[in-house]
């Protein structure tokens, strides 16, 4: 088959130089990637992840929307500076529910992959409005359109097609029922996509997340997002040789 | 287009080509690589395959070779224990080793009350250089790189008026819980006029021109069981730091902006809207399971330290 084949009809003809160029970078991404889908220890087994509830999935869609990714990154690496300056570092789990997930691999900005509970929500909502209002060296650009109204009439659709993708929000009584058992009966309200709007609304005016109770805003899924990042871990649980024998 | 002739190098002074002709005369010289070139390569290599076997490569099955590399930390139990080489282990062992290091002086901060640790050189400048780095990651975003607040927000930690408390054990509680604000709103309660009243009364206690016979009406009203100033503020307008209402005899302001206004009727409007409207803000974020104790009694200390400690 091989017989007469010569290199010369790969570098002369584009096409097919192409399609070689494409296997040959492709086999050094799946070295590096596809084992991972394999290799049992990839996704840690800890406690407390769960899926975004309705108003916090909104905020993690305006994240998106404004490009927040570009400039902040969610994934503190296992260095002592980064865990002395953020957190804890990341793990596999915690953005399992996450499609497309917002690790990022830019820091203009600081790392926000443990932002919650950091800030009040006063903080977070005068600082997207103005930066420069709380923190007078900040580059980050205002964002004072996020106290307009928040378009909730779609909010079930899109929880529906993030449980395409694999993420366990209920569209019937059996998957609440799997909710309840694996998350808690708090918990699975929240993911039941038929009450997706109610429960949204319910808890932008509980949480009261952009300082006004009346209405919902953007700044309140954005607020309810970023405050939930990072907190669902209990790390006191954890034992830290658990998460290294993980790698 | 190429004009192959493969298998027939021509020498072109003296260097060998590939053998390809171009537009009948043009040649490609076939150069051998650099020696320096060809050993280098031929290290790295070897390097791959010393890397191989000494840290984690290879996927197999459901698993992977962890290399013979590996990493001695302690475990929960207070017994060593070593897994293969791998960050995460790393960044324990590393962890571990700084902590040791810093050990001494935080079991002593631990030990000591915290008037004397102001007082001891050596303890007072560690608390200062790791204080200011902690202050900087997780406080100043709010109270500002030097302390100072920002009026309308975030209270000023450098001077000496305290809503919760200046004492060390105050600001220790503070940062642990955390604190939350609250001031009901009067703008229904209340008429306008009762309002401006009012208004016109607390700004005069701060030694703003107000009118006199408004402020008069209003230090009426504020005794009043109609507005029920007092039950949280006090008889003597000093305000209450154990549920954190202000003290609106002095001249620091935090939820008014009177520093803002340039005439003191724009002075005393600041307060009336503040009155009018209340306040549903000035949350203090709890700051226990995000740092350890013995960061929160060195930011105790630092705080304190920044100026207005009581």
């Amino acid at each position: 088959m091989f017989k007469n084949f010569k290199h010369e009809k790969v570098e002369t003809n584009a096409g097919v130089l192409l399609v070689f160029t494409m296997l040959a970078i492709s086999a050094g991404g799946l070295v590096e990637i596809a084992p991972l889908f394999f290799i049992k220890d990839t996704t840690e087994q800890v406690d407390g992840v769960r899926p975004y509830t309705p108003l916090e999935s909104r905020g993690r869609d305006i994240y998106i929307r404004e490009g927040c990714y570009t400039c902040h990154s969610q994934m503190i690496r296992p260095f002592r500076d980064e865990q002395l300056r953020y957190g804890h570092y990341s793990l596999a789990a915690e953005s399992k529910y996450d499609h497309p997930f917002q690790w990022g691999s830019k820091r203009t900005g600081p790392d926000l992959a443990r932002v919650g509970g950091k800030y009040s929500n006063e903080w977070h909502v005068q600082h997207l409005i103005k930066p420069t209002s709380v923190v007078p060296e900040s580059v980050m650009p205002n964002y004072p359109w996020l106290m307009t109204p928040l378009d909730t009439a779609d909010v079930a659709d899109r929880l529906r097609a993030l449980r395409i993708t694999g993420v366990p929000y209920s569209a019937n009584d059996a998957e609440y029922q799997r909710n309840v058992k694996q998350f808690g009966e708090a918990v699975a309200k929240t993911l039941h996509i038929p009450d997706a709007q109610k429960m949204l609304v319910a808890q932008a005016q509980e949480g009261n997340f952009d300082g006004d109770r009346a209405s919902v805003s953007e700044m309140d899924a954005l607020v309810a997002y970023l405050q939930v990042l990072g907190t669902m871990v209990d790390f006191s649980k954890v034992k830290p040789e658990d998460l290294v024998k993980y790698r | 287009m190429a004009d192959n002739a493969h298998g027939q190098p021509q020498s072109s002074g003296g260097v060998q080509t590939t053998g390809h002709v171009w537009d009948g005369d043009l040649q490609e010289f076939n150069n051998p690589l650099p020696v320096w070139w060809t050993y280098t390569f031929y290290v790295t290599i070897v390097f791959a395959l010393v890397y191989w076997v000494v840290y984690p490569s290879w996927p197999v099955g459901k698993g992977f070779l962890p290399g013979i590399n590996t990493v001695t930390y302690v475990n929960a139990e207070g017994q060593e224990e070593s897994w293969h080489w791998n960050t995460r282990a790393k960044l324990l062992a590393e962890t571990q080793e700084a902590n040791l290091a810093q050990k001494p002086y935080f079991d002593k901060i631990a030990a000591m009350d915290f008037d004397k640790v102001v007082k001891d050189p050596e303890l007072s400048s560690f608390v200062v250089s790791a204080g200011k780095v902690l202050f900087s990651d997780n406080c100043a975003a709010c109270h500002q790189a030097g302390g100072q607040g920002k009026i309308g927000f975030f209270p000023n930690l450098t001077d000496d008026d305290w809503i919760y408390g200046g004492h060390f054990d105050k600001i220790q509680e503070t940062l642990i819980k955390g604190r939350r604000g609250y001031m009901p709103p009067f703008g229904e309660a209340l008429s306008a006029a009762q309002i401006d009243e009012l208004a016109n009364y607390v700004a005069s206690l701060s030694g703003i021109k107000a009118d006199a016979a408004k402020a008069a009406q209003g230090k009426e009203l504020f005794h009043s069981h109609a507005a029920a100033c007092f039950y949280c503020h006090n008889d003597d307008a000093k305000g209450r730091q154990d549920i954190g209402s202000a003290n609106l005899t002095d001249k620091v302001w935090l939820w008014a902006d009177v520093p803002g206004a340039e005439t003191d009727a724009g002075k005393v409007d600041a307060v009336r809207k503040v009155i009018a409207s209340g306040l549903d803000k000035g949350v203090m974020p709890a700051w226990e399971g995000r740092l350890k104790p013995e960061q929160i009694r060195l930011l105790t200390v630092y705080v304190h330290e920044l100026g207005g400690g009581k």
